[in-house]
């Protein structure tokens, strides 16, 4: 169970952004000194709003942007030292919108089966047999075989794209707002098969939501990241139950669960998410948080550890992971 | 003097495609009071967006709109001609979208197309003009409003383009605002942020208020009453109370039992789930439209069309032959929420 | 209440997915093309047209009545059989030129000059234009760069006076014009191409095909290639119809296909002196011309309009 699929030893990536016409480009650090560890059989929600680095960070992991400092380890192997063959073969992706992550002019049958062809898998004459059992284990018709990516509704084009990344039998899936683009009725749906095929195969998911509650129902573990960096970090009760960063507070303040009887929360956090060009200074949450202290303009603060992760908040810097002040 | 801002009555929308007729709406009647929201929820395809667009008369063209009535403030807007339609457009009645960005007009700035609305349908000075507009953006939570007037729509984020979308909708002191799904497409705080803002405008100015979604959470929470659409009509309706915590329709309860709740599905439980697919609303349907999906169906849903059956409490109605047997109340008018 | 519909479903809800499914299986979007192709009434004509030409042409041999490089002095200028004069004969069905050759048979042959040059520039452009096109549009960056600047270098030549000149250079042949128009009309497939790739390498399937592993060359050649394809078509229809009429532009002026060989563009050229006195010497040909442009330019229109995004519409 404690066996480390997936680590990421305080990688970045930066991009340089043109200004226009004649100005000199600057940095976009869109991930910050990121550590990560995935252990085998977990489910870690990535979670924070766009423009936060979780793209950029998935990508990473995925092995598709290589990063800019730091180290990624894939199974105990550095991921700098393994092929794109390799990789794929470890960890595959489940993209957000079912509509354009199939390509629309090849038959269902071929697009489950080209992991197998690039993997140069050696039995052709076997692709269609294990083609078909992995479409029976994410819930899909035998006959769609030889249909087309537009004759399948919403949910059946996800489960193809499920299909896809799991005939290989990958150790890892980063799914990537899996549910966001589907109707409520087939978000469950989906969302029911992924915790079947995770016991079932003994997956391990990094899952990237914005939506806590889903976030909530699949996570063991959760991050919450916040312009480049996770600043919490921990088991999914105690970040839910007892969150530290007044961050993922507002976060959880403003999920909205269906009850009538309370009203639409105010998160408070006023001043709307900051420019990623111009971050702020010290703790670069501080323009919108709540219980900004003096020194938090200055100085960004160091991960500090608790029970079961980390957070990175001035407010808990004394007494390791105690709140400094109650208010 | 009724209390009623908009009263729709048996809206129906057929849009004509090569395989027949698609019958995207089918005997929709609502109504909203001033100062009460009105949630329509449903999946893509039920018709919610339709339903606002035929209320604005915004139709694409090729869509046919019939109505028994459809009155603002008591008063027949239904096929009074384009002239004066946008007349009231933007003045009596305003809409906000969901996608803020292809909303605005990217060439003007926001100044500019804050004014013109006003400035098209009312006598005022561009002075007077420009004052509501920074008294509207400072409303709508924007700092230094007045200098944000000059700037254009690239230069802001998401959630401020929806609050100008919002002080824009305001300009003219409408009756009612229809917003569509105003929040998909922004981030969970940012989320909370405006429809807090949408709920406290709409009690101060005392307007209707129209939202269509299809996050039940959003519904729950800033709803007086809701009407649920399924496949072309509306299969319930009632207060956000009765439809949350008794919900009639199996469709609503299906929906409701997808959705996972913190603190009351257990983690990592397979959650509730509707089979099947909605059905294609090209040609006539016999019966009731969730027949095929449903669990509890019986020999007789799939026969007649199911009419709206009116609940103990006013205002519920539910289109159900099993709530009609629940109840054993005599049939409503067909279709009136 | 509530009981029943939480009743868990289960991921492997197969057979309930398949009863759903049958209602509104959509049909193949192969067979949604056909439909829609034959209901195309501008791709129908245009179609039509175009297989006539292409037939003269092939059949040229077989069809025509005479030998279109056959002189016979003693039987010019015969007019067409529709004409009032009575030396209008049958045996010259579409009459005779200045130095007596069957102006049919010349006219047959000719569709084989055109649609060959048309053809064979189409193609050489295309697979410049294209590869130029896909590559910048799908690594960016500096390779962006550079096509972009080989464009605009290729945009500010005048393709008329270039070609012109060079072939004014090197002599004339029908080798010598077909490279030449090839060489010079790439630029509308390289920007088509180009924003066409830049689409689709930002869609997800191409990610996934990353995330999978692909090669590059397997990801522009089966994930790109074919979604960009149908707007490959059009440009090369239209850009066909382009190299045809700039051939008989430069045969016109005197630097395309060379005589005795019967190309269109050449014989508007040779009757130019009787157009008031034998108005038809110049007629059968630009009709010819004009019906091969105005098809292939229908069929490219038609292309657009049946290989438009499935969910136009």
């Amino acid at each position: 169970m404690n066996e480390v699929v997936l680590d990421a030893r305080d990688i970045s990536r930066s991009f340089m952004i043109s200004q226009g016409f004649m100005r000199a480009k600057r940095p976009l650090h869109a991930v910050n000194g990121v550590n990560l560890k995935l252990h085998r059989g977990e489910v870690l929600a990535l979670v924070g709003e766009s423009g936060c680095g979780k793209t950029t960070l998935a990508k990473m992991l995925l092995g598709l942007l290589p990063p800019s400092a730091g180290t990624l380890e894939l199974d105990g192997q550095p991921l700098a030292s393994l092929s794109h063959l390799e990789v794929a073969r470890i960890v595959q992706p489940i993209f957000q919108d079912p509509y354009s992550s199939l390509n629309p002019r090849k038959s269902i049958g071929s697009i489950i089966t080209l992991p197998l062809q690039v993997q140069g898998d050696k039995d052709p004459a076997s692709w269609r047999q294990r083609a078909e059992e992995i479409m029976e284990l994410v819930g899909l018709p035998r006959r769609v075989y030889n249909n087309f990516p537009s004759q399948l509704s919403g949910g059946q084009r996800q489960r193809v794209a499920i299909a896809r990344a799991l005939i290989n039998r990958p150790r890892v899936v980063i799914c990537d707002e899996p549910t966001s683009a589907l109707d409520v009725s087939v978000q469950s749906q989906i969302l029911n098969l992924l915790q079947d095929l995770r016991q079932e195969l003994g997956l391990t998911y990094l899952m990237i939501s914005h939506n806590l509650a889903v976030v909530e129902h699949m996570a063991t573990r959760i991050a919450v990241m916040y312009l480049g960096r996770i600043v919490e970090e921990g088991e999914a009760e105690s970040v839910y139950n007892s969150p530290r960063h007044p961050y993922t507070e507002a976060l959880l303040g403003s999920v909205l669960t269906p009850d009538p009887s309370l009203g639409v929360p105010d998160t408070h956090l006023g001043a709307a998410y900051p420019n990623p060009l111009d971050m702020p200074s010290g703790c670069s949450f501080h323009p919108r948080c709540t219980k900004m202290l003096p020194q938090c303009a200055q100085q960004a603060p160091s991960p500090i550890p608790t029970e079961s992760g980390h957070v990175e908040c001035s407010l808990y810097e004394e007494n390791k992971g105690k709140m400094r002040i109650t208010s | 003097m009724s209390n009623k801002i908009l009263e729709v009555q048996d809206l129906t929308i057929d849009i004509p495609t090569p395989s027949g007729t698609l019958h995207a709406v089918q005997s929709v009647s609502i109504h909203v009071d001033r100062g009460e929201t009105l949630c329509i929820v449903g999946e893509s395809g039920c018709g919610k967006s339709l339903t606002s667009l035929a209320i604005m008369d915004l139709l694409p063209r090729k869509a046919v709109r019939k109505a028994t009535r459809l009155e603002l403030a008591g008063e027949s807007v239904f096929d009074i001609g384009e002239r004066r339609m946008s007349d009231i457009r933007g003045d009596r009645m305003s809409m906000i979208f969901q996608e803020p960005m292809t909303s605005l007009n990217p060439a003007y700035t926001i100044g500019d197309q804050l004014t013109e609305a006003l400035r098209r349908h009312k006598k005022v000075s561009r002075r007077e003009a420009r004052d509501r507009a920074v008294f509207l953006l400072e409303k709508v939570g924007i700092t230094a409003a007045a200098s944000r007037l000059g700037q254009y729509p690239h230069q802001l984020s998401g959630g401020l383009r929806q609050r100008v979308m919002i002080a824009m909708a305001l300009m003219c002191g409408p009756d009612l605002i229809i917003a569509d799904e105003p929040t998909t497409a922004l981030d969970v705080t940012i989320q909370a942020q405006i429809l807090h803002l949408l709920a406290e405008l709409q009690r101060e100015f005392n307007m209707g208020l129209i939202l269509i979604t299809h996050d039940l959470g959003v519904v729950a929470r800033i709803a007086d009453r809701v009407a649920v659409m399924y496949a072309g009509q509306i299969v319930e309706t009632g207060t956000a109370k009765q439809i949350f915590k008794n919900p009639a329709h199996p469709y609503t309860r299906g929906l409701l039992a997808c959705i996972p709740i913190p603190g009351q599905t257990a983690r990592g439980a397979h959650l509730g789930a509707i089979p099947g697919i909605v059905p294609s609303l090209v040609g006539r349907m016999p019966g009731c439209h969730f027949a095929s999906r449903c669990s509890e169906v019986r020999d007789n849903c799939t026969t007649a069309p199911i009419p709206q059956f009116e609940g103990a409490e006013p205002g519920r109605s539910v289109r159900c032959l099993l709530a009609d047997e629940a109840t054993g109340r005599e049939p409503a008018r067909e279709g009136a929420a | 209440m509530t009981d029943v519909i939480k009743t868990p479903v289960g991921g492997q809800g197969g057979s309930i997915l398949s009863s759903g499914l049958d209602g509104v299986l959509e049909p193949s979007p192969g067979s949604l093309l056909r439909k829609r192709i034959f209901g195309h009434a501008g791709l129908m004509i245009g179609g039509g047209v175009l297989l006539i030409i292409f037939l003269m042409a092939i059949l040229a041999p077989v069809i025509s009545p005479g030998d279109p490089y056959d002189q016979d002095l003693s039987r010019k200028l015969i007019p067409p059989v529709w004409h009032e004069s009575e030396k209008a004969t049958w045996e010259h069905p579409l009459g005779t030129d200045l130095l007596g050759r069957d102006y049919m048979s010349r006219l047959f042959y000719g569709a084989r000059i055109s649609l060959l040059i048309g053809f064979a520039a189409m193609l050489i452009s295309g697979v410049i234009g294209t590869t130029l096109g896909v590559l910048a549009g799908y690594f960016g960056g500096k390779v962006d760069m550079v096509v972009n600047f080989i464009i605009t270098t290729r945009l500010s030549m005048p393709v008329v006076l270039v070609a012109l000149a060079i072939v004014s250079l090197v002599g004339s042949s029908l080798t010598v014009v077909i490279w030449v128009l090839g060489l010079l009309i790439w630029d509308r497939f390289a920007v088509v191409m180009r924003s066409a790739t830049q689409q689709v390498r930002g869609l997800d399937f191409v990610a996934a095909a990353q995330s999978l592993g692909c090669s590059t060359r397997r990801i522009i050649l089966s994930e790109i290639m074919p979604n960009i394809a149908n707007q490959l078509i059009v440009i090369a229809t239209i850009e066909m119809a382009h190299a045809i009429l700039l051939e008989a532009a430069l045969s016109f002026l005197g630097l395309g296909v060379q005589p005795p060989d019967p190309g269109w563009g050449l014989m508007i050229a040779e009757a130019k002196g009787m157009i008031f006195f034998d108005a038809w010497l110049i007629t059968i040909p630009g009709v010819a011309l004009f019906a091969l442009v105005l098809s292939i330019n229908l069929v490219g229109d038609g292309m657009r309009d049946v290989t438009a995004p499935e969910n136009r519409n």
